[in-house]
């Protein structure tokens, strides 16, 4: 399945090539399932973590009977060492917003919102000159479509979509249960697509080169381009396009320090992959899909880096299930009871346990994944957590 | 409290009065008093037509709707990991010692807050931080000397 190599590519940032919206403006022109089944065919799946079939989700949100739908781009980036959404934001705003354009004529949505963390405010100004761009070019195009930033107010757990809904209805960001998903009953109970920023410019991307140049790139499990955010210890930190399928050799060669000592796939809700593994780890592969990749040298100490994470997940947890809100807590509390001796190394194990009943019985994805992390690091350098 | 009512109603009359306009006329009302009041919050209540409570609940969720932090600036520094990685520690250290308060503290002169944040988005660029809404990139004691040391002399 892999390709073994890395290959940087240059789909999504490439300059403009064509007048601004011609893609939206040829897009209007085709048929719509047409359309979603391009989309499909790609094989795109969200960039936002789950990696969820993105023509599959445009094609039921477009089946849902409703006088008014919303497209929400989520801009709420908050995974530690995660920040392409905001270069995608600053150097290519057409593509995003054409593809939010493009998803709205398929599946008939009026109204959009880009969902903007707070902490980006900075580029509000910029985006709404684009914004205004983009609405005389759709007024133009006869197309009823029309794009609000929506500023969040600082919480990571809102970039889960349920709970981003729920803070855009003035709430606490709290996740709901699925189903009913945002498709079904979304902001103000409303169908409403949810998708990542690099999901819009990539779908507006295949609609310019077509799906079957896009599918050229990547491999049957994973296909297309990808951006990653390199940070750590690493001589090339910044954002990359990576075609997919690549080893986590081949992207430590390209991207450490020569002394790399593990990669942490996916943000702090993804995998702490150790050097011995390197080879056989195919990024983007059964780990999360959101392109965080934070890298470790020698020097670094993993009880300091889970101990981050760890603070992290307990400042963030929403608080509303107790697995959850206990768990990040005890967790905590346990590494540095091991640490001080005042708990014995098996100890470690229980909370390996306890991380995974955290899997089973919390109820959004960020209660679920502390144990991607939690048991990657403890069990791949459990010395360093006790001594 | 004239002036918050008359904000308030300004506000709303901006965003709307419903729910969902709740998190604008908050965001609104930092903008202009930096943080958010107990009168503030009632006055929210109810020109919403929803509790106190529920408008606190909801605030207090939120690290950017600032229920204590009363600083005109608010210096928020990345403690993440790949910042805290590159030197986090010394750019808190030397600001603590330039404004004379601590994480978590404001000045007496309610200009200054101090507060570490969760990841901001610049972790190529780490250690980065926040003043309000600008952002600053690859900190030294060095470099922050002279970006605070500019706000402490000429940013009232
Ligand atoms: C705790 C948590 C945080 C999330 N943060 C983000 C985020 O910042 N940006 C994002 O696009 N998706 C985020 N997601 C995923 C969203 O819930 C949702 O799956 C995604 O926005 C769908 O878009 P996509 O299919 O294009 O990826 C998060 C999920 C969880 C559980
Ligand atoms: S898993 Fe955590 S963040 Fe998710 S709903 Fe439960 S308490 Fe909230
Ligand atoms: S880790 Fe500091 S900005 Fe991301």
């Amino acid at each position: 399945m892999s390709n073994n190599k890395l290959r940087v590519v240059d789909v999504i940032f490439s300059p403009y090539s064509v007048a601004p919206y011609e893609i939206l403006k040829n897009t209007l022109k085709k048929d719509k399932e047409q359309v979603i089944k391009d989309i499909i065919e790609s094989g795109l799946r969200g960039r936002g973590g789950a990696g969820f079939p993105t023509g599959m989700k445009w094609k039921f949100a477009a089946q849902q009977k409703s006088d008014i739908k919303y497209v929400i781009c989520n801009a709420d980036e908050g995974e530690p060492g995660t920040f392409k959404d905001r270069k995608l934001l600053v150097e290519v705003p057409r593509k995003v917003i054409s593809g939010m354009a493009i998803c709205a004529y398929v599946t008939g949505a009026t109204k959009g919102f880009i969902y903007l963390r707070r902490e980006y405010r900075y580029l509000v100004p910029k985006l709404k000159e684009e914004l205004a761009l983009y609405h005389e070019n759709a007024k133009l195009l006869g197309l009823d479509f029309t794009i609000e930033i929506f500023m969040g107010a600082g919480a990571y757990v809102c970039g889960e979509e349920t709970a981003l809904i729920e803070s855009m209805e003035g709430k606490r960001g709290e996740p709901r249960n699925k189903p009913p998903y945002p498709i079904q009953v979304g902001y103000l109970d409303k169908p409403t697509i949810v998708n990542n920023v690099e999901t819009f410019a990539s779908s507006a991307m295949i609609c310019r080169i077509g799906c079957a140049e896009y599918k050229k790139l990547g491999t049957d499990d994973q296909r297309g381009s990808k951006l990653f955010s390199v940070s750590g210890d690493s001589p090339k930190e910044g954002v990359h396009e990576l075609e997919l399928g690549m080893t986590l050799e081949a992207f430590a060669e390209e991207f450490g320090d020569g002394d790399t000592k593990a990669v942490q796939v996916g943000g702090v809700a993804g995998f702490c992959i150790p050097r011995k593994k390197f080879k056989t780890t195919i990024i983007g592969e059964g780990n999360t899909t959101g392109g965080s990749t934070m890298i470790f040298n020698s020097s670094r100490s993993m009880y300091h880096v889970l101990h981050n994470y760890l603070d992290f997940y307990a400042e963030e947890s929403c608080g509303q299930c107790t697995p959850c809100r206990v768990g990040t807590q005890q967790l905590l509390k346990g590494i540095e009871a091991v640490k001080a001796g005042i708990k014995k190394p098996e100890y470690l194990d229980q909370l390996v346990k306890l991380s995974d009943t955290m899997r089973m019985t919390s109820k959004c994805g960020l209660g679920q994944s502390v144990t991607n992390s939690f048991s990657s690091i403890v069990k791949n350098f459990r010395e360093e957590m006790i001594y | 409290m004239a002036e918050v009512k008359e904000l308030v109603k300004e506000l709303s009359g901006k965003y709307g009065n419903k729910r969902e306009s709740l998190i604008p006329i908050l965001q609104g009302i930092i903008d202009r008093n930096y943080y958010l009041s107990k009168e503030a919050m009632l006055e929210v209540a109810r020109e919403l037509d929803v509790s106190a409570a529920e408008i606190y609940g909801t605030a207090s969720f939120y690290s950017f709707l600032d229920t204590e932090a009363k600083g005109k600036y608010k210096i928020r520094v990345c403690k993440s990991i790949t910042c805290d990685m590159k030197g986090k520690n010394s750019v808190v250290a030397t600001m603590e010692g330039m404004l004379k308060i601590k994480v978590g503290e404001t000045t007496q002169d309610e200009r200054f807050s101090l507060l570490e944040t969760n990841c901001i988005g610049l972790c190529d660029e780490g250690p980065a931080m926040l003043i309000n809404d600008e952002c600053f990139t690859k900190l030294t004691p060095e470099k922050v000397r002279t970006i605070l040391g500019d706000y402490v002399r000429n940013k009232f």
